[in-house]
C-alpha cells in the first residue's frame, strides 16, 4: 500500500505535503474543540440525563409491577395457608367433639349403671332389714304364743302337777331356752 | 487488543487494489486526453477557506461539514430526548437501542457492572459524536467525514487520554497508577527493564496517537476510495473513448459498494474508538492483583 499510495500522492506533493494529514492546524484544533464541547455539553446536560430518567422510571415501574405481583402471590399463598389451617382446625374440632361426646356418653352410662346398682343395693338392704324386723317381731309373738300354747298343752297333759306357779314358770323357761337354742342353731346354720 | 492501527483491512484493501490496478491502466490515457480526470489526493482535506482565512478562526468546507453534523446530531437527539416517554415509540426505540448498545455491549461488558455507570456518559457521547462525524463522508453534498481532518480525532483522543489517566489517578493515586501501569504485576523483575519503557510508551504516547490516527486514516482512505471510484466513473462514462465506457459501470458498482462499506466503517470506527476507550479506562481503574 505505501508504494501505490506513494505514487498517487507523489503527483500532489507540490500542493499539499503528506505530513499535514497528521499535524492538526490551529483552526482545526479550535473548531474541533468547539464542536466537541457543544456536543459534550448538550449530551451531558440534556440528552443523557433525560434518557436516563426515562430509563430509570421504566425500570422502577417494571420493578414495582413485579413487586406487586409477588406481593399478590404472597397474599394468595397466605390466604390459602390460612384456609387450610382453618380446615384442619375444623376437622380437629369435629374429631374432638365426637370424642368428647363418646366419652361423655360412656360416662353417663357408667354413672347410670352405678346409680342403678346403688339403688338396687339400697332396695335389697331395706328389704333385708324389713325381713329381719318382721322375723324378730314374729319371733317375739311366737315366743308369747308358743309359751301359752305349750303351757296350755302341757297343763292339759300333765294336769294338776304343774299348778304350782314357780315350777310351771321354770319348766316354760327351760323349754323356751331350748327352743331358742335350737332356732339360733338352725338360724346360724342357715346363715 | 492489537495496538497497531486497525484498517478495515482485507476487503477494503482488495477493493482498493482492484481500483488502483484499473487506475494504472487508465492513468496514461487520462494524461493523453488532458481531460478532467480528477485524481484523488490529500489536497481534498485542505480545501480553501470560506471565512477568516489565515487566522485561527479559519472555516473551510470541513469545518462547515462538522457544524452541520453537530446540528443534525443534536437536533435528532434533543428531539428524541424531549419526546422520550415511558412507553417508547419507534424513533425512541431506535435511540434507546443505540444508547443501550453503548451502555451494555461496551461499558458493562468491558468495565463490569459496578464501574460502568461512571463512564457511560463519556462513551455514549463519544460514540454518537464519532458516528455523526464519520457518516458525513457518504452523505451527498457533505461528502467528507468530519473526522478525516486530524484535529477532531486528536481532540477526541486527548479527551479520552485525560479521562483514562484521570480515572487511574483517582482510583490508585499517582504512584499507584504509575506502578500498576508501568510495572505490570506477575512478571519476573528483570523483565521490567524491557517492559517498563514499552508500557510507558504504550500508556502515555501510543494509545492516544493510535486512537487519533486510526480514526483519521480510515476516514481518509475511505474518502480517497470514494473519490477514485466516482471520478473514474465520471471520466469513463463521459470523457473516455467508446471502448472504455463499459468500465465505467464497473467503477460505478465499485463506488456503490464502497459507499455501503463506508457506512459500515463509520459505525465500526465509532465502535472501535469507544471499545478501546473502555478498555483503557478499565485498565486504569482495574484493581491491583
Amino acid at each position: 500500500m505505501p508504494g501505490t499510495a506513494g505514487i498517487l500522492f507523489a503527483a500532489e506533493t507540490e500542493e499539499v505535503e503528506g505530513w499535514r494529514l497528521l499535524i492538526p492546524a490551529g483552526y482545526d484544533i479550535l473548531w474541533s474543540s468547539v464542536v466537541l464541547i457543544v456536543i459534550g455539553v448538550v449530551f451531558y446536560k440534556l440528552v443523557l440525563p433525560k434518557f436516563q430518567a426515562v430509563l430509570d422510571e421504566r425500570t422502577e415501574k417494571i420493578e414495582g409491577g413485579l413487586a406487586k405481583a409477588a406481593h399478590a402471590q404472597e397474599e394468595a399463598a397466605a390466604a390459602k395457608a390460612e384456609y387450610e389451617q382453618q380446615l384442619q382446625d375444623a376437622r380437629a374440632e369435629a374429631a374432638r367433639i365426637r370424642e368428647d361426646a363418646r366419652s361423655e356418653a360412656g360416662q353417663i352410662v357408667a354413672e347410670a349403671r352405678e346409680k342403678a346398682s346403688a339403688e338396687a343395693a339400697r332396695i335389697a338392704e331395706t328389704a333385708q332389714r324389713q325381713i329381719e324386723a318382721e322375723r324378730q317381731q314374729a319371733a317375739v309373738s311366737l315366743r308369747a304364743d308358743v309359751g301359752s300354747l305349750a303351757t296350755e298343752l302341757a297343763s292339759k297333759i300333765v294336769g294338776e302337777s304343774l299348778e304350782d306357779e314357780a315350777r310351771r314358770s321354770r319348766v316354760v323357761e327351760r323349754f323356751l331356752d331350748d327352743l331358742d337354742a335350737q332356732t339360733t342353731a338352725t338360724a346360724g346354720k342357715g346363715n | 487488543m492489537t495496538r497497531t492501527s486497525r484498517h478495515p483491512t482485507p476487503r477494503a484493501f482488495d477493493l482498493q487494489e482492484t481500483a488502483l490496478s484499473s487506475l494504472a491502466t487508465i492513468l496514461p490515457l487520462a494524461a493523453e486526453g488532458e481531460s478532467g480526470f480528477h485524481k484523488p489526493s490529500i489536497a481534498e482535506f485542505f480545501p480553501p477557506a470560506i471565512w477568516f482565512e489565515g487566522t485561527i478562526f479559519e472555516i473551510n468546507r470541513i469545518q462547515f461539514v462538522r457544524f452541520v453534523a453537530v446540528a443534525v446530531l443534536l437536533t435528532i437527539m434533543v428531539i428524541a430526548a424531549r419526546r422520550a416517554r415511558l412507553v417508547p415509540r419507534r424513533g425512541q426505540n431506535m435511540a434507546e437501542m443505540l444508547l443501550d448498545f453503548v451502555r451494555v455491549n461496551v461499558a458493562q461488558d468491558i468495565l463490569g457492572k459496578e464501574k460502568a455507570p461512571k463512564y457511560v456518559a463519556l462513551l455514549t457521547t463519544i460514540f454518537f459524536a464519532i458516528f455523526a462525524f464519520n457518516i458525513t463522508g457518504v452523505i451527498p453534498f457533505l461528502n467528507i467525514a468530519g473526522t478525516s481532518l486530524i484535529g477532531l480525532p486528536v481532540m477526541l483522543a486527548l479527551w479520552v487520554y485525560v479521562m483514562y489517566i484521570g480515572a487511574g489517578v483517582r482510583a490508585h493515586g499517582v504512584g499507584g497508577f504509575l506502578k500498576s501501569s508501568l510495572f505490570p504485576p506477575g512478571v519476573p523483575w528483570p523483565l521490567y527493564v524491557l517492559l517498563t519503557p514499552v508500557e510507558f510508551l504504550q500508556v502515555f504516547v501510543l494509545r492516544p496517537v493510535t486512537l487519533a490516527i486510526r480514526l483519521m486514516a480510515n476516514m481518509v482512505a475511505g474518502h480517497l476510495m470514494l473519490v477514485l471510484c466516482f471520478s473514474a466513473t465520471q471520466f469513463l462514462l463521459f470523457e473516455a473513448s467508446g471502448g472504455l465506457k463499459p468500465f465505467g459501470a464497473l467503477t460505478l458498482a465499485g463506488g456503490f459498494a464502497i459507499t455501503l462499506f463506508e457506512v459500515f466503517v463509520a459505525a465500526l470506527q465509532a465502535y472501535i474508538f469507544v471499545v478501546l476507550t473502555a478498555v483503557y479506562l478499565s485498565q486504569s481503574v482495574e484493581d491491583e492483583h
